[in-house]
């Protein structure tokens, strides 16, 4: 064996007796401690399997004696964060909206709760941010069929328009041509009202004989002028913005056919403190709260 | 006698001057045949006096000192910030040095930092080899201080040989167990010095003891309290051999030109034991005394050449130098040389020094561009920023009265350490004053009547609305910026680009 051996003349290492191009391969042993080190590492390992879970079995896997878990872990962290959370939903389902705006914390909480909730339960009608959507009402502007205020988008939130709760909002834009209140004419005398009065085009003669049809018809919800009122649910028909449109051809469609949008009540559906951080969202994020 | 020469006795490298009988083992040792590990061959290094193990003290008192004691030092950075002069504060984010005070988003510092601390070793291990693995490296600075130990209670190399060799007395037991104790004492500061980093230094110490402190604290302590103790009372010179990647990198950071640690073959060869009186002609000037040896703290021999163990600490300059002096020999048998030199001298050349050349130029220079630029950054540095986001959905929207209206978010960053109060405006969109509003949405406060407060130390979001009465003059998007003044100071401003959006396309 010992004439197999090779030494590298400039090291006075044995080599390996490898060769590569001329690079020879030194054996250098290496240090004890170091195999020593490989050694502690298995005797670890041993005792990490005895006390950890370790192996997998056919059906689950081996314990440990410590009875750790990450899922347990996982869990009483979760149990936690939803303990610290309802004493923060406690406190916004009690505050007042000044109480809210007052309290960085309660604020901050409410619009990350409002946000989360407008995104999973609005969005679908409202559009993304709530900008609208033909029907479904632009919540950005300042323009409020309902009313803007906390209150009053408190209120819409929780018991909804036309919808199946004893105080929802209530208000009925007839169907003036189906139901035959009205003559097909004098609908469309009234179309040149009301395109006369938001300061569309119109024909003159035609929208004078719908002012009257207007005062007759129309103005114990929208109002003499036609600017609406809140409580009917009734809206301004003299500003440029329109929940379904404001052509000739669009106001003939509502009137002939009349209009319902529903929102439905949320109140059966999300908590106070839900309720509560939506609303606190669309008056203050959304920026066209009164 | 009586002609004064002195007989060289028996173990003696020279008269009066004992030869070493411990052989270099590290490369010598033994290897038995086909065994594929090498046992540790403990080393004794001897106590050596001199310029070097003098400049060692003081490097190490300096370095300790800074590290125990740096902790301690307070800097007044108001109510709002902690008061530590170097703290590196994880809960809040915040790195804090004398002076500077560090955000995560400029870590980048820190990049520049270790560039400079890279280059700087490369300048250092160009100029004088492996100054930094001699004189700065916490492992040596450690392991010193640990034999430093080990020598107050087992004495001095022979004594720690003889104590290692015999059976256990009370004696023995005795230093070891002192020499333990106290080993683990200096491993127990240095791991708690460590921790005085993260908090406030007097808070920790005043918990710390009463078990008041949270878990992590105890197990960083618990750790290098343990690997001191394990790296410099037990690995020493294992960890430079096998551990350390700097040996390996050293070889491509070092040339011919570098002043490495030394021996002077052309002067000291062929070495023996000398007589006194005897002629000094025809032989060199080394006489075997293997003291260089002794002292080695990896246990090499020098004589061997440049070699990955050494760590360039210059203990063997100092102790072959009080050799000189005995024989009355010039000293510098081994010094700060060069390979390249040796050969000069050996072809009846002058030794040349080229401390000045292409590459420590080089990094000379790159020290000086990034000092500069890191220089820059920080006296540059904004302690007020303003980052503007824009609301995409809806990306603008029509009030009722024609008004068109942008939603942005605003975040302000205040890295001063006092509250401050902002008005905001937007500049260059719209030249009549009355032509747009700014709406805040929490408070619904609108235009000047905004105020913007930011806490010290802090980065604070607010909703913004913009709305715009007439929007004709403007493009489908208007390039504007959004700025904050300080109410308190209007010079203090801040203002970033952000676009308005008209929806005139559609």
């Amino acid at each position: 064996m010992s004439d197999h051996k090779k030494v590298d003349e400039h090291t006075g290492t044995e080599t390996t007796r490898h060769e590569w191009d001329d690079i020879q391969e030194l054996d250098t042993p290496m240090p004890r401690w170091w195999i020593n080190i490989m050694y502690m590492t298995i005797v670890w390992s041993i005792g990490y399997v005895i006390l950890m879970p370790a192996i997998p079995l056919l059906n689950g896997y081996t314990k440990g004696m410590l009875d750790f878990s990450d899922r347990d872990r996982v869990a009483v962290a979760v149990e936690q964060m939803h303990a610290e959370r309802s004493a923060r939903a406690q406190e916004l389902s009690n505050a007042s909206i000044n109480e809210i705006i007052g309290d960085d914390g309660l604020y901050e909480f409410a619009v990350q709760q409002g946000k989360t909730l407008f995104g999973d339960n609005c969005e679908t009608c409202h559009g993304a941010g709530g900008q609208g959507v033909v029907g479904y009402p632009n919540l950005n502007d300042q323009v409020w069929i309902w009313g803007g205020s906390f209150d009053d988008i408190k209120y819409s939130i929780t018991y909804g328009i036309r919808a199946e709760h004893d105080d929802t909002r209530f208000g009925s834009m007839a169907a003036y041509g189906r139901d035959e209140i009205l003559e097909p004419a004098q609908i469309n005398d009234l179309v040149q009202h009301v395109l006369n009065i938001s300061g569309q085009q119109a024909d003159g003669v035609s929208a004078s004989r719908g002012a009257a049809l207007f005062a007759e018809n129309c103005s114990s919800c929208h109002g003499v002028e036609g600017k609406g009122t809140r409580e009917n649910g009734a809206p301004n028909l003299t500003d440029t913005d329109w929940l379904y449109g404001g052509s000739a051809e669009v106001i003939h469609e509502t009137i002939f056919n009349g209009r319902n949008g529903v929102m439905p009540n949320w109140n059966e559906r999300l908590s106070a403190d839900q309720i509560m951080a939506l609303s606190v969202y669309v008056h203050n994020e959304l920026g066209g709260g009164e | 006698m009586s002609d004064g020469k002195q007989k060289t006795k028996r173990g003696e490298a020279a008269p009066g001057i004992k030869k070493s009988r411990w052989e270099a083992k590290t490369k010598s040792t033994p290897v038995k045949p086909d065994s594929l590990y090498k046992n540790r061959t403990k080393i004794f290094p001897k106590r050596v006096k001199g310029t070097f193990r003098r400049i060692k003290w003081i490097a190490l008192f300096a370095m300790l000192g800074i590290y125990y004691f740096i902790p301690f030092l307070r800097w007044d950075r108001g109510p709002d910030a902690p008061s530590q002069a170097v703290l590196i504060d994880f809960e809040n984010a915040r790195f804090y040095f004398f002076f500077i005070e560090i955000w995560p988003q400029e870590v980048y510092y820190i990049t520049g930092l270790l560039i400079l601390a890279a280059i700087g070793l490369f300048l250092a291990s160009a100029l004088f080899g492996r100054l930094w693995c001699g004189f700065a490296c916490p492992q040596t600075i450690w392991t010193d201080l640990f034999i430093a130990v080990e020598r107050f209670f087992e004495g001095d190399r022979n004594a720690r040989i003889k104590l290692e060799k015999s059976k256990w007395t009370p004696a023995k037991i005795y230093k070891k167990t002192a020499k333990h104790i106290v080993w683990l004492l200096i491993a127990f500061a240095t791991g708690g010095a460590w921790i005085l980093y993260f908090h406030d230094a007097y808070d920790v110490m005043a918990h710390f003891f009463t078990g008041g402190s949270p878990m992590t604290a105890y197990v960083f302590v618990a750790m290098l309290t343990f690997t001191t103790y394990a790296l410099a009372g037990f690995m020493r010179e294992q960890i430079c051999i096998y551990m350390c990647p700097w040996p390996r990198i050293q070889a491509a950071m070092t040339d011919e030109e570098a002043l490495n640690v030394t021996y002077r073959f052309d002067r000291g060869e062929p070495r023996g034991p000398h007589k006194k009186g005897a002629t000094w002609e025809g032989r060199g000037d080394c006489i075997d005394c293997r003291q260089c040896i002794a002292v080695c703290p990896t246990g090499i021999d020098i004589r061997e050449g440049l070699q990955l163990e050494c760590i360039g600490c210059s203990l063997c300059i100092d102790a072959c130098d009080e050799i000189m002096v005995k024989i009355g020999r010039p000293t510098g048998l081994i010094a700060y040389d060069t390979g390249i030199n040796i050969k000069r001298r050996q072809d009846g050349k002058p030794s040349a020094y080229h401390l000045i050349r292409a590459r420590t130029i080089a990094y000379a220079l790159i020290i000086l561009a990034v000092g500069a630029v890191m220089l820059y950054g920080l006296s540059h540095r904004s302690v007020l920023d303003l980052n503007v986001l824009r609301v995409r959905a809806p990306n603008y929207v029509t009030l009722g009265d024609n008004y068109i209206q942008n939603g942005y978010t605003v975040k302000i960053l205040n890295k001063q350490a006092k509250a401050l109060k902002f008005k905001i405006e937007a500049v260059d969109l719209i030249d009549d004053p009355a032509g747009l509003t700014i709406t805040e949405a929490r408070f619904k406060k609108h235009g000047d009547k905004i105020i913007l407060e930011v806490p010290a130390n802090e980065t604070i979001n607010y909703k913004l609305f913009l709305a715009v009465k007439d929007v004709t003059p403007l493009s489908n998007r208007e390039d504007f910026y959004f700025k904050i003044t300080d109410v308190s100071d209007s010079n203090n401003t801040q203002q970033t680009p952000t676009v308005f959006v008209t929806g005139k396309d559609k």
